[in-house]
């Protein structure tokens, strides 16, 4: 499908179709055989399927491909040159690496929260209704700030000053802050691809709360470097690792399961010891 | 405090003559002779342009006054006169040249930066730019001269903007580029992954965070431009006539005024500066500070929006 950008309503929802199907209750159902920028395999074989209304935590070392795998979910990966996939992503009975969907489309249903807090150099109150004025959003612009500030637990720091320069505001602030621009257009899915790494722990732990709230409503994947943190929030848990054999560096799904049974009686070695921290 | 250099003395024993600054060491004096050397180096450089703002003030001030900035030039013989026309016609002329310029040259930016950054056109492109950065500008007035002047029959204010605008291109796609590639990728990211489309990115992140650093380069091209006699005088000419006849407008009424001879400050400093009449000499002078007066205006815009936007 074509989506004109420019036509995008407030509806934005209807552009993919819903079809009941969903499969035992996943709302992505991820199935990456192989994954390559350019000649470089970077993942392959990862399959799980994301509930409804649950966490799901990525983890494993550096360099274990976790980051590119959550930029699969919303084709993020469709900017850098040379990607490819092998495989597919369904998202509501949906495969949003068909021919004929809309990547901008897609990241509007499955929206995204970086490492690094990235607000626009635009007022507090601009960098939350970007989204909804991308969208042509049809209600009340205002209301829609201040509802998904309030979902940051952002509102009662900033309501006085929602003119100023969001880059005038702390780390921790800024990136609840891209949340609740993340939320404003209320997607489906909240991708968070490390939100806590560059924040202090008291800003961590606001975030970690947050999540736990949030995830009343959207359904949230997160890459986490921070066990402890995959531990606190996640209600599932994937943990990847790096295969070096043949020369390479691919990244592989060792494991994926509720977050207790990771933790607590992980089926495989590799996941054990890293667990445990014999390797990072 | 005594304790503590005991001690080192103790151990080490250094020489506290050998740690003395004084002139009788060559390394001292080496370091005094740069110092004074790049100091003379400075002033040296700053003298020529000194002198040459005094000798403009001095003498372009003598005959500055209202009439000289309204009226039309004087004839030969005449007393009195001015440059009003030609104040205007750079005004207009470097108008054209920036209404020129800066589309052909901001939209090649964003295709050279976001679109096709790595595709052979926009390599193409860059070189092409950084070439044209060192054009002679008197070619720039034989290109504008053969491709305006000779066509439509006609000297005009709009041969002229185009030699200026090809002079002014290359440096408004350089730093139109520049200022895109400054601003963050982190800010472009956030923007696609709350769905932006390519367009929605450039229109809403890019062009707004880039805007101050653009107009930076659209400035010093400006300020360049409107110091520029070479290529005018193939293609603009001069007129002792106001653009319009209805005097003190500042656009001309009628799109035809613009395919007339028209008048600019640079091309009069020329023609007056080897006049051998004394008034026409002396307004010269004063059109020469009138112009560096614009220039340093432009400029001054134009550095203070840089350092606003690296803030």
């Amino acid at each position: 499908m074509s989506v004109s950008p420019a036509n995008n309503g407030a509806d934005g929802a209807a552009h993919l179709p819903i079809t009941g199907a969903s499969q035992n209750g996943a709302l992505i159902d991820c199935n990456i055989a192989e994954l390559h920028y350019g000649k470089f395999r970077a993942v392959r074989d990862v399959a799980l399927k994301v509930k409804k209304g649950t966490i799901t935590a990525f983890i494993g070392p550096s360099g274990c491909g976790k980051s590119t795998v959550l930029r699969c979910l919303n084709r993020m990966n469709d900017l850098v040159r040379g990607f490819r996939l092998k495989g597919h992503v369904i998202f509501r009975g949906q495969d949003i690496y068909a021919s004929r969907i809309d990547p901008v489309a897609v990241r509007r249903h499955i929206g995204m929260v970086f490492q690094q807090p990235n607000p626009f150099a635009m007022s507090i109150f601009r960098n939350v209704a970007f989204g909804l004025r991308l969208n042509r959003y049809k209600g009340s612009i205002p209301d829609k700030v201040e509802s998904a500030l309030r979902q940051a637990a952002l509102w009662d720091e900033v309501k006085d000053k929602l003119r100023t320069s969001a880059l005038a505001l702390s780390g921790g602030q800024q990136q609840r802050l891209c949340i609740a621009r993340a939320v404003a257009t209320e997607p489906a899915v909240l991708l968070m691809d490390e939100p806590c790494s560059a924040l202090d722990p008291i800003a961590t732990r606001r975030i970690e709360e947050l999540m736990s709230e949030l995830k009343k409503r959207y359904t949230i994947a997160i890459v986490t470097h921070n066990l402890q943190q995959a531990k606190r929030v996640a209600d599932m848990t994937a943990f990847l690792y790096v295969d070096t054999t043949g020369g390479g560096r691919t990244g592989y799904m060792v494991e994926y399961g509720a977050t207790q049974q990771i933790f607590e009686s992980p089926a495989e070695q590799h996941t054990q010891e890293y667990i445990r921290g014999e390797f990072s | 405090m005594a304790a503590p250099i005991e001690r080192t003395a103790e151990t080490t024993s250094i020489d506290l003559e050998s740690l003395e600054r004084s002139l009788r060491r060559p390394r001292t004096l080496f370091s005094y002779m740069m110092s004074g050397l790049t100091g003379a180096a400075t002033i040296g450089a700053l003298f020529p342009l000194f002198s040459v703002l005094y000798m403009l003030l001095v003498r372009g001030s003598a005959s500055l006054s209202l009439g000289s900035l309204r009226d039309l030039p004087p004839a030969a013989m005449a007393a009195g006169g001015g440059f009003g026309n030609a104040i205007v016609g750079t005004f207009v002329v470097v108008a054209i040249a920036t209404l020129i310029s800066v589309p052909f040259g901001v939209l090649a930016a964003i295709y050279i930066t976001e679109f096709g950054p790595e595709t052979r056109l926009a390599s193409g492109v860059r070189l092409a730019a950084k070439v044209l950065t060192g054009l002679p500008s008197i070619l720039a007035g034989v290109f504008a001269f053969a491709v305006v002047v000779v066509t439509t029959g006609e000297f005009s204010a709009l041969a002229g903007g185009v030699a200026l605008a090809l002079l002014m291109l290359p440096t408004v796609l350089l730093t139109a580029e520049e200022a895109i590639k400054r601003v963050p990728a982190k800010m472009r990211e956030a923007a696609i992954g709350i769905g932006a489309t390519p367009t929605q990115v450039v229109t809403q992140v890019i062009l707004p965070t880039g805007a101050p650093a653009m107009l930076t380069g659209v400035m010093l091209a400006v300020a360049r431009a409107a110091g520029e006699t070479a290529p005018l005088l193939f293609t603009a000419l001069f007129s002792n006539y106001w653009m319009s006849r209805t005097v003190p407008e500042f656009l001309p009424k009628t799109p035809g005024d613009l395919m007339k001879p028209t008048a600019s400050l640079a091309v009069l400093i020329y023609n007056f500066s080897g006049s051998p009449f004394e008034n026409q000499i002396a307004l010269a002078w004063t059109a020469a500070l009138v112009l560096v007066v614009i220039v340093l205006v432009f400029n001054v815009i134009g550095q203070s929006l840089t350092s606003r936007s690296s803030d």
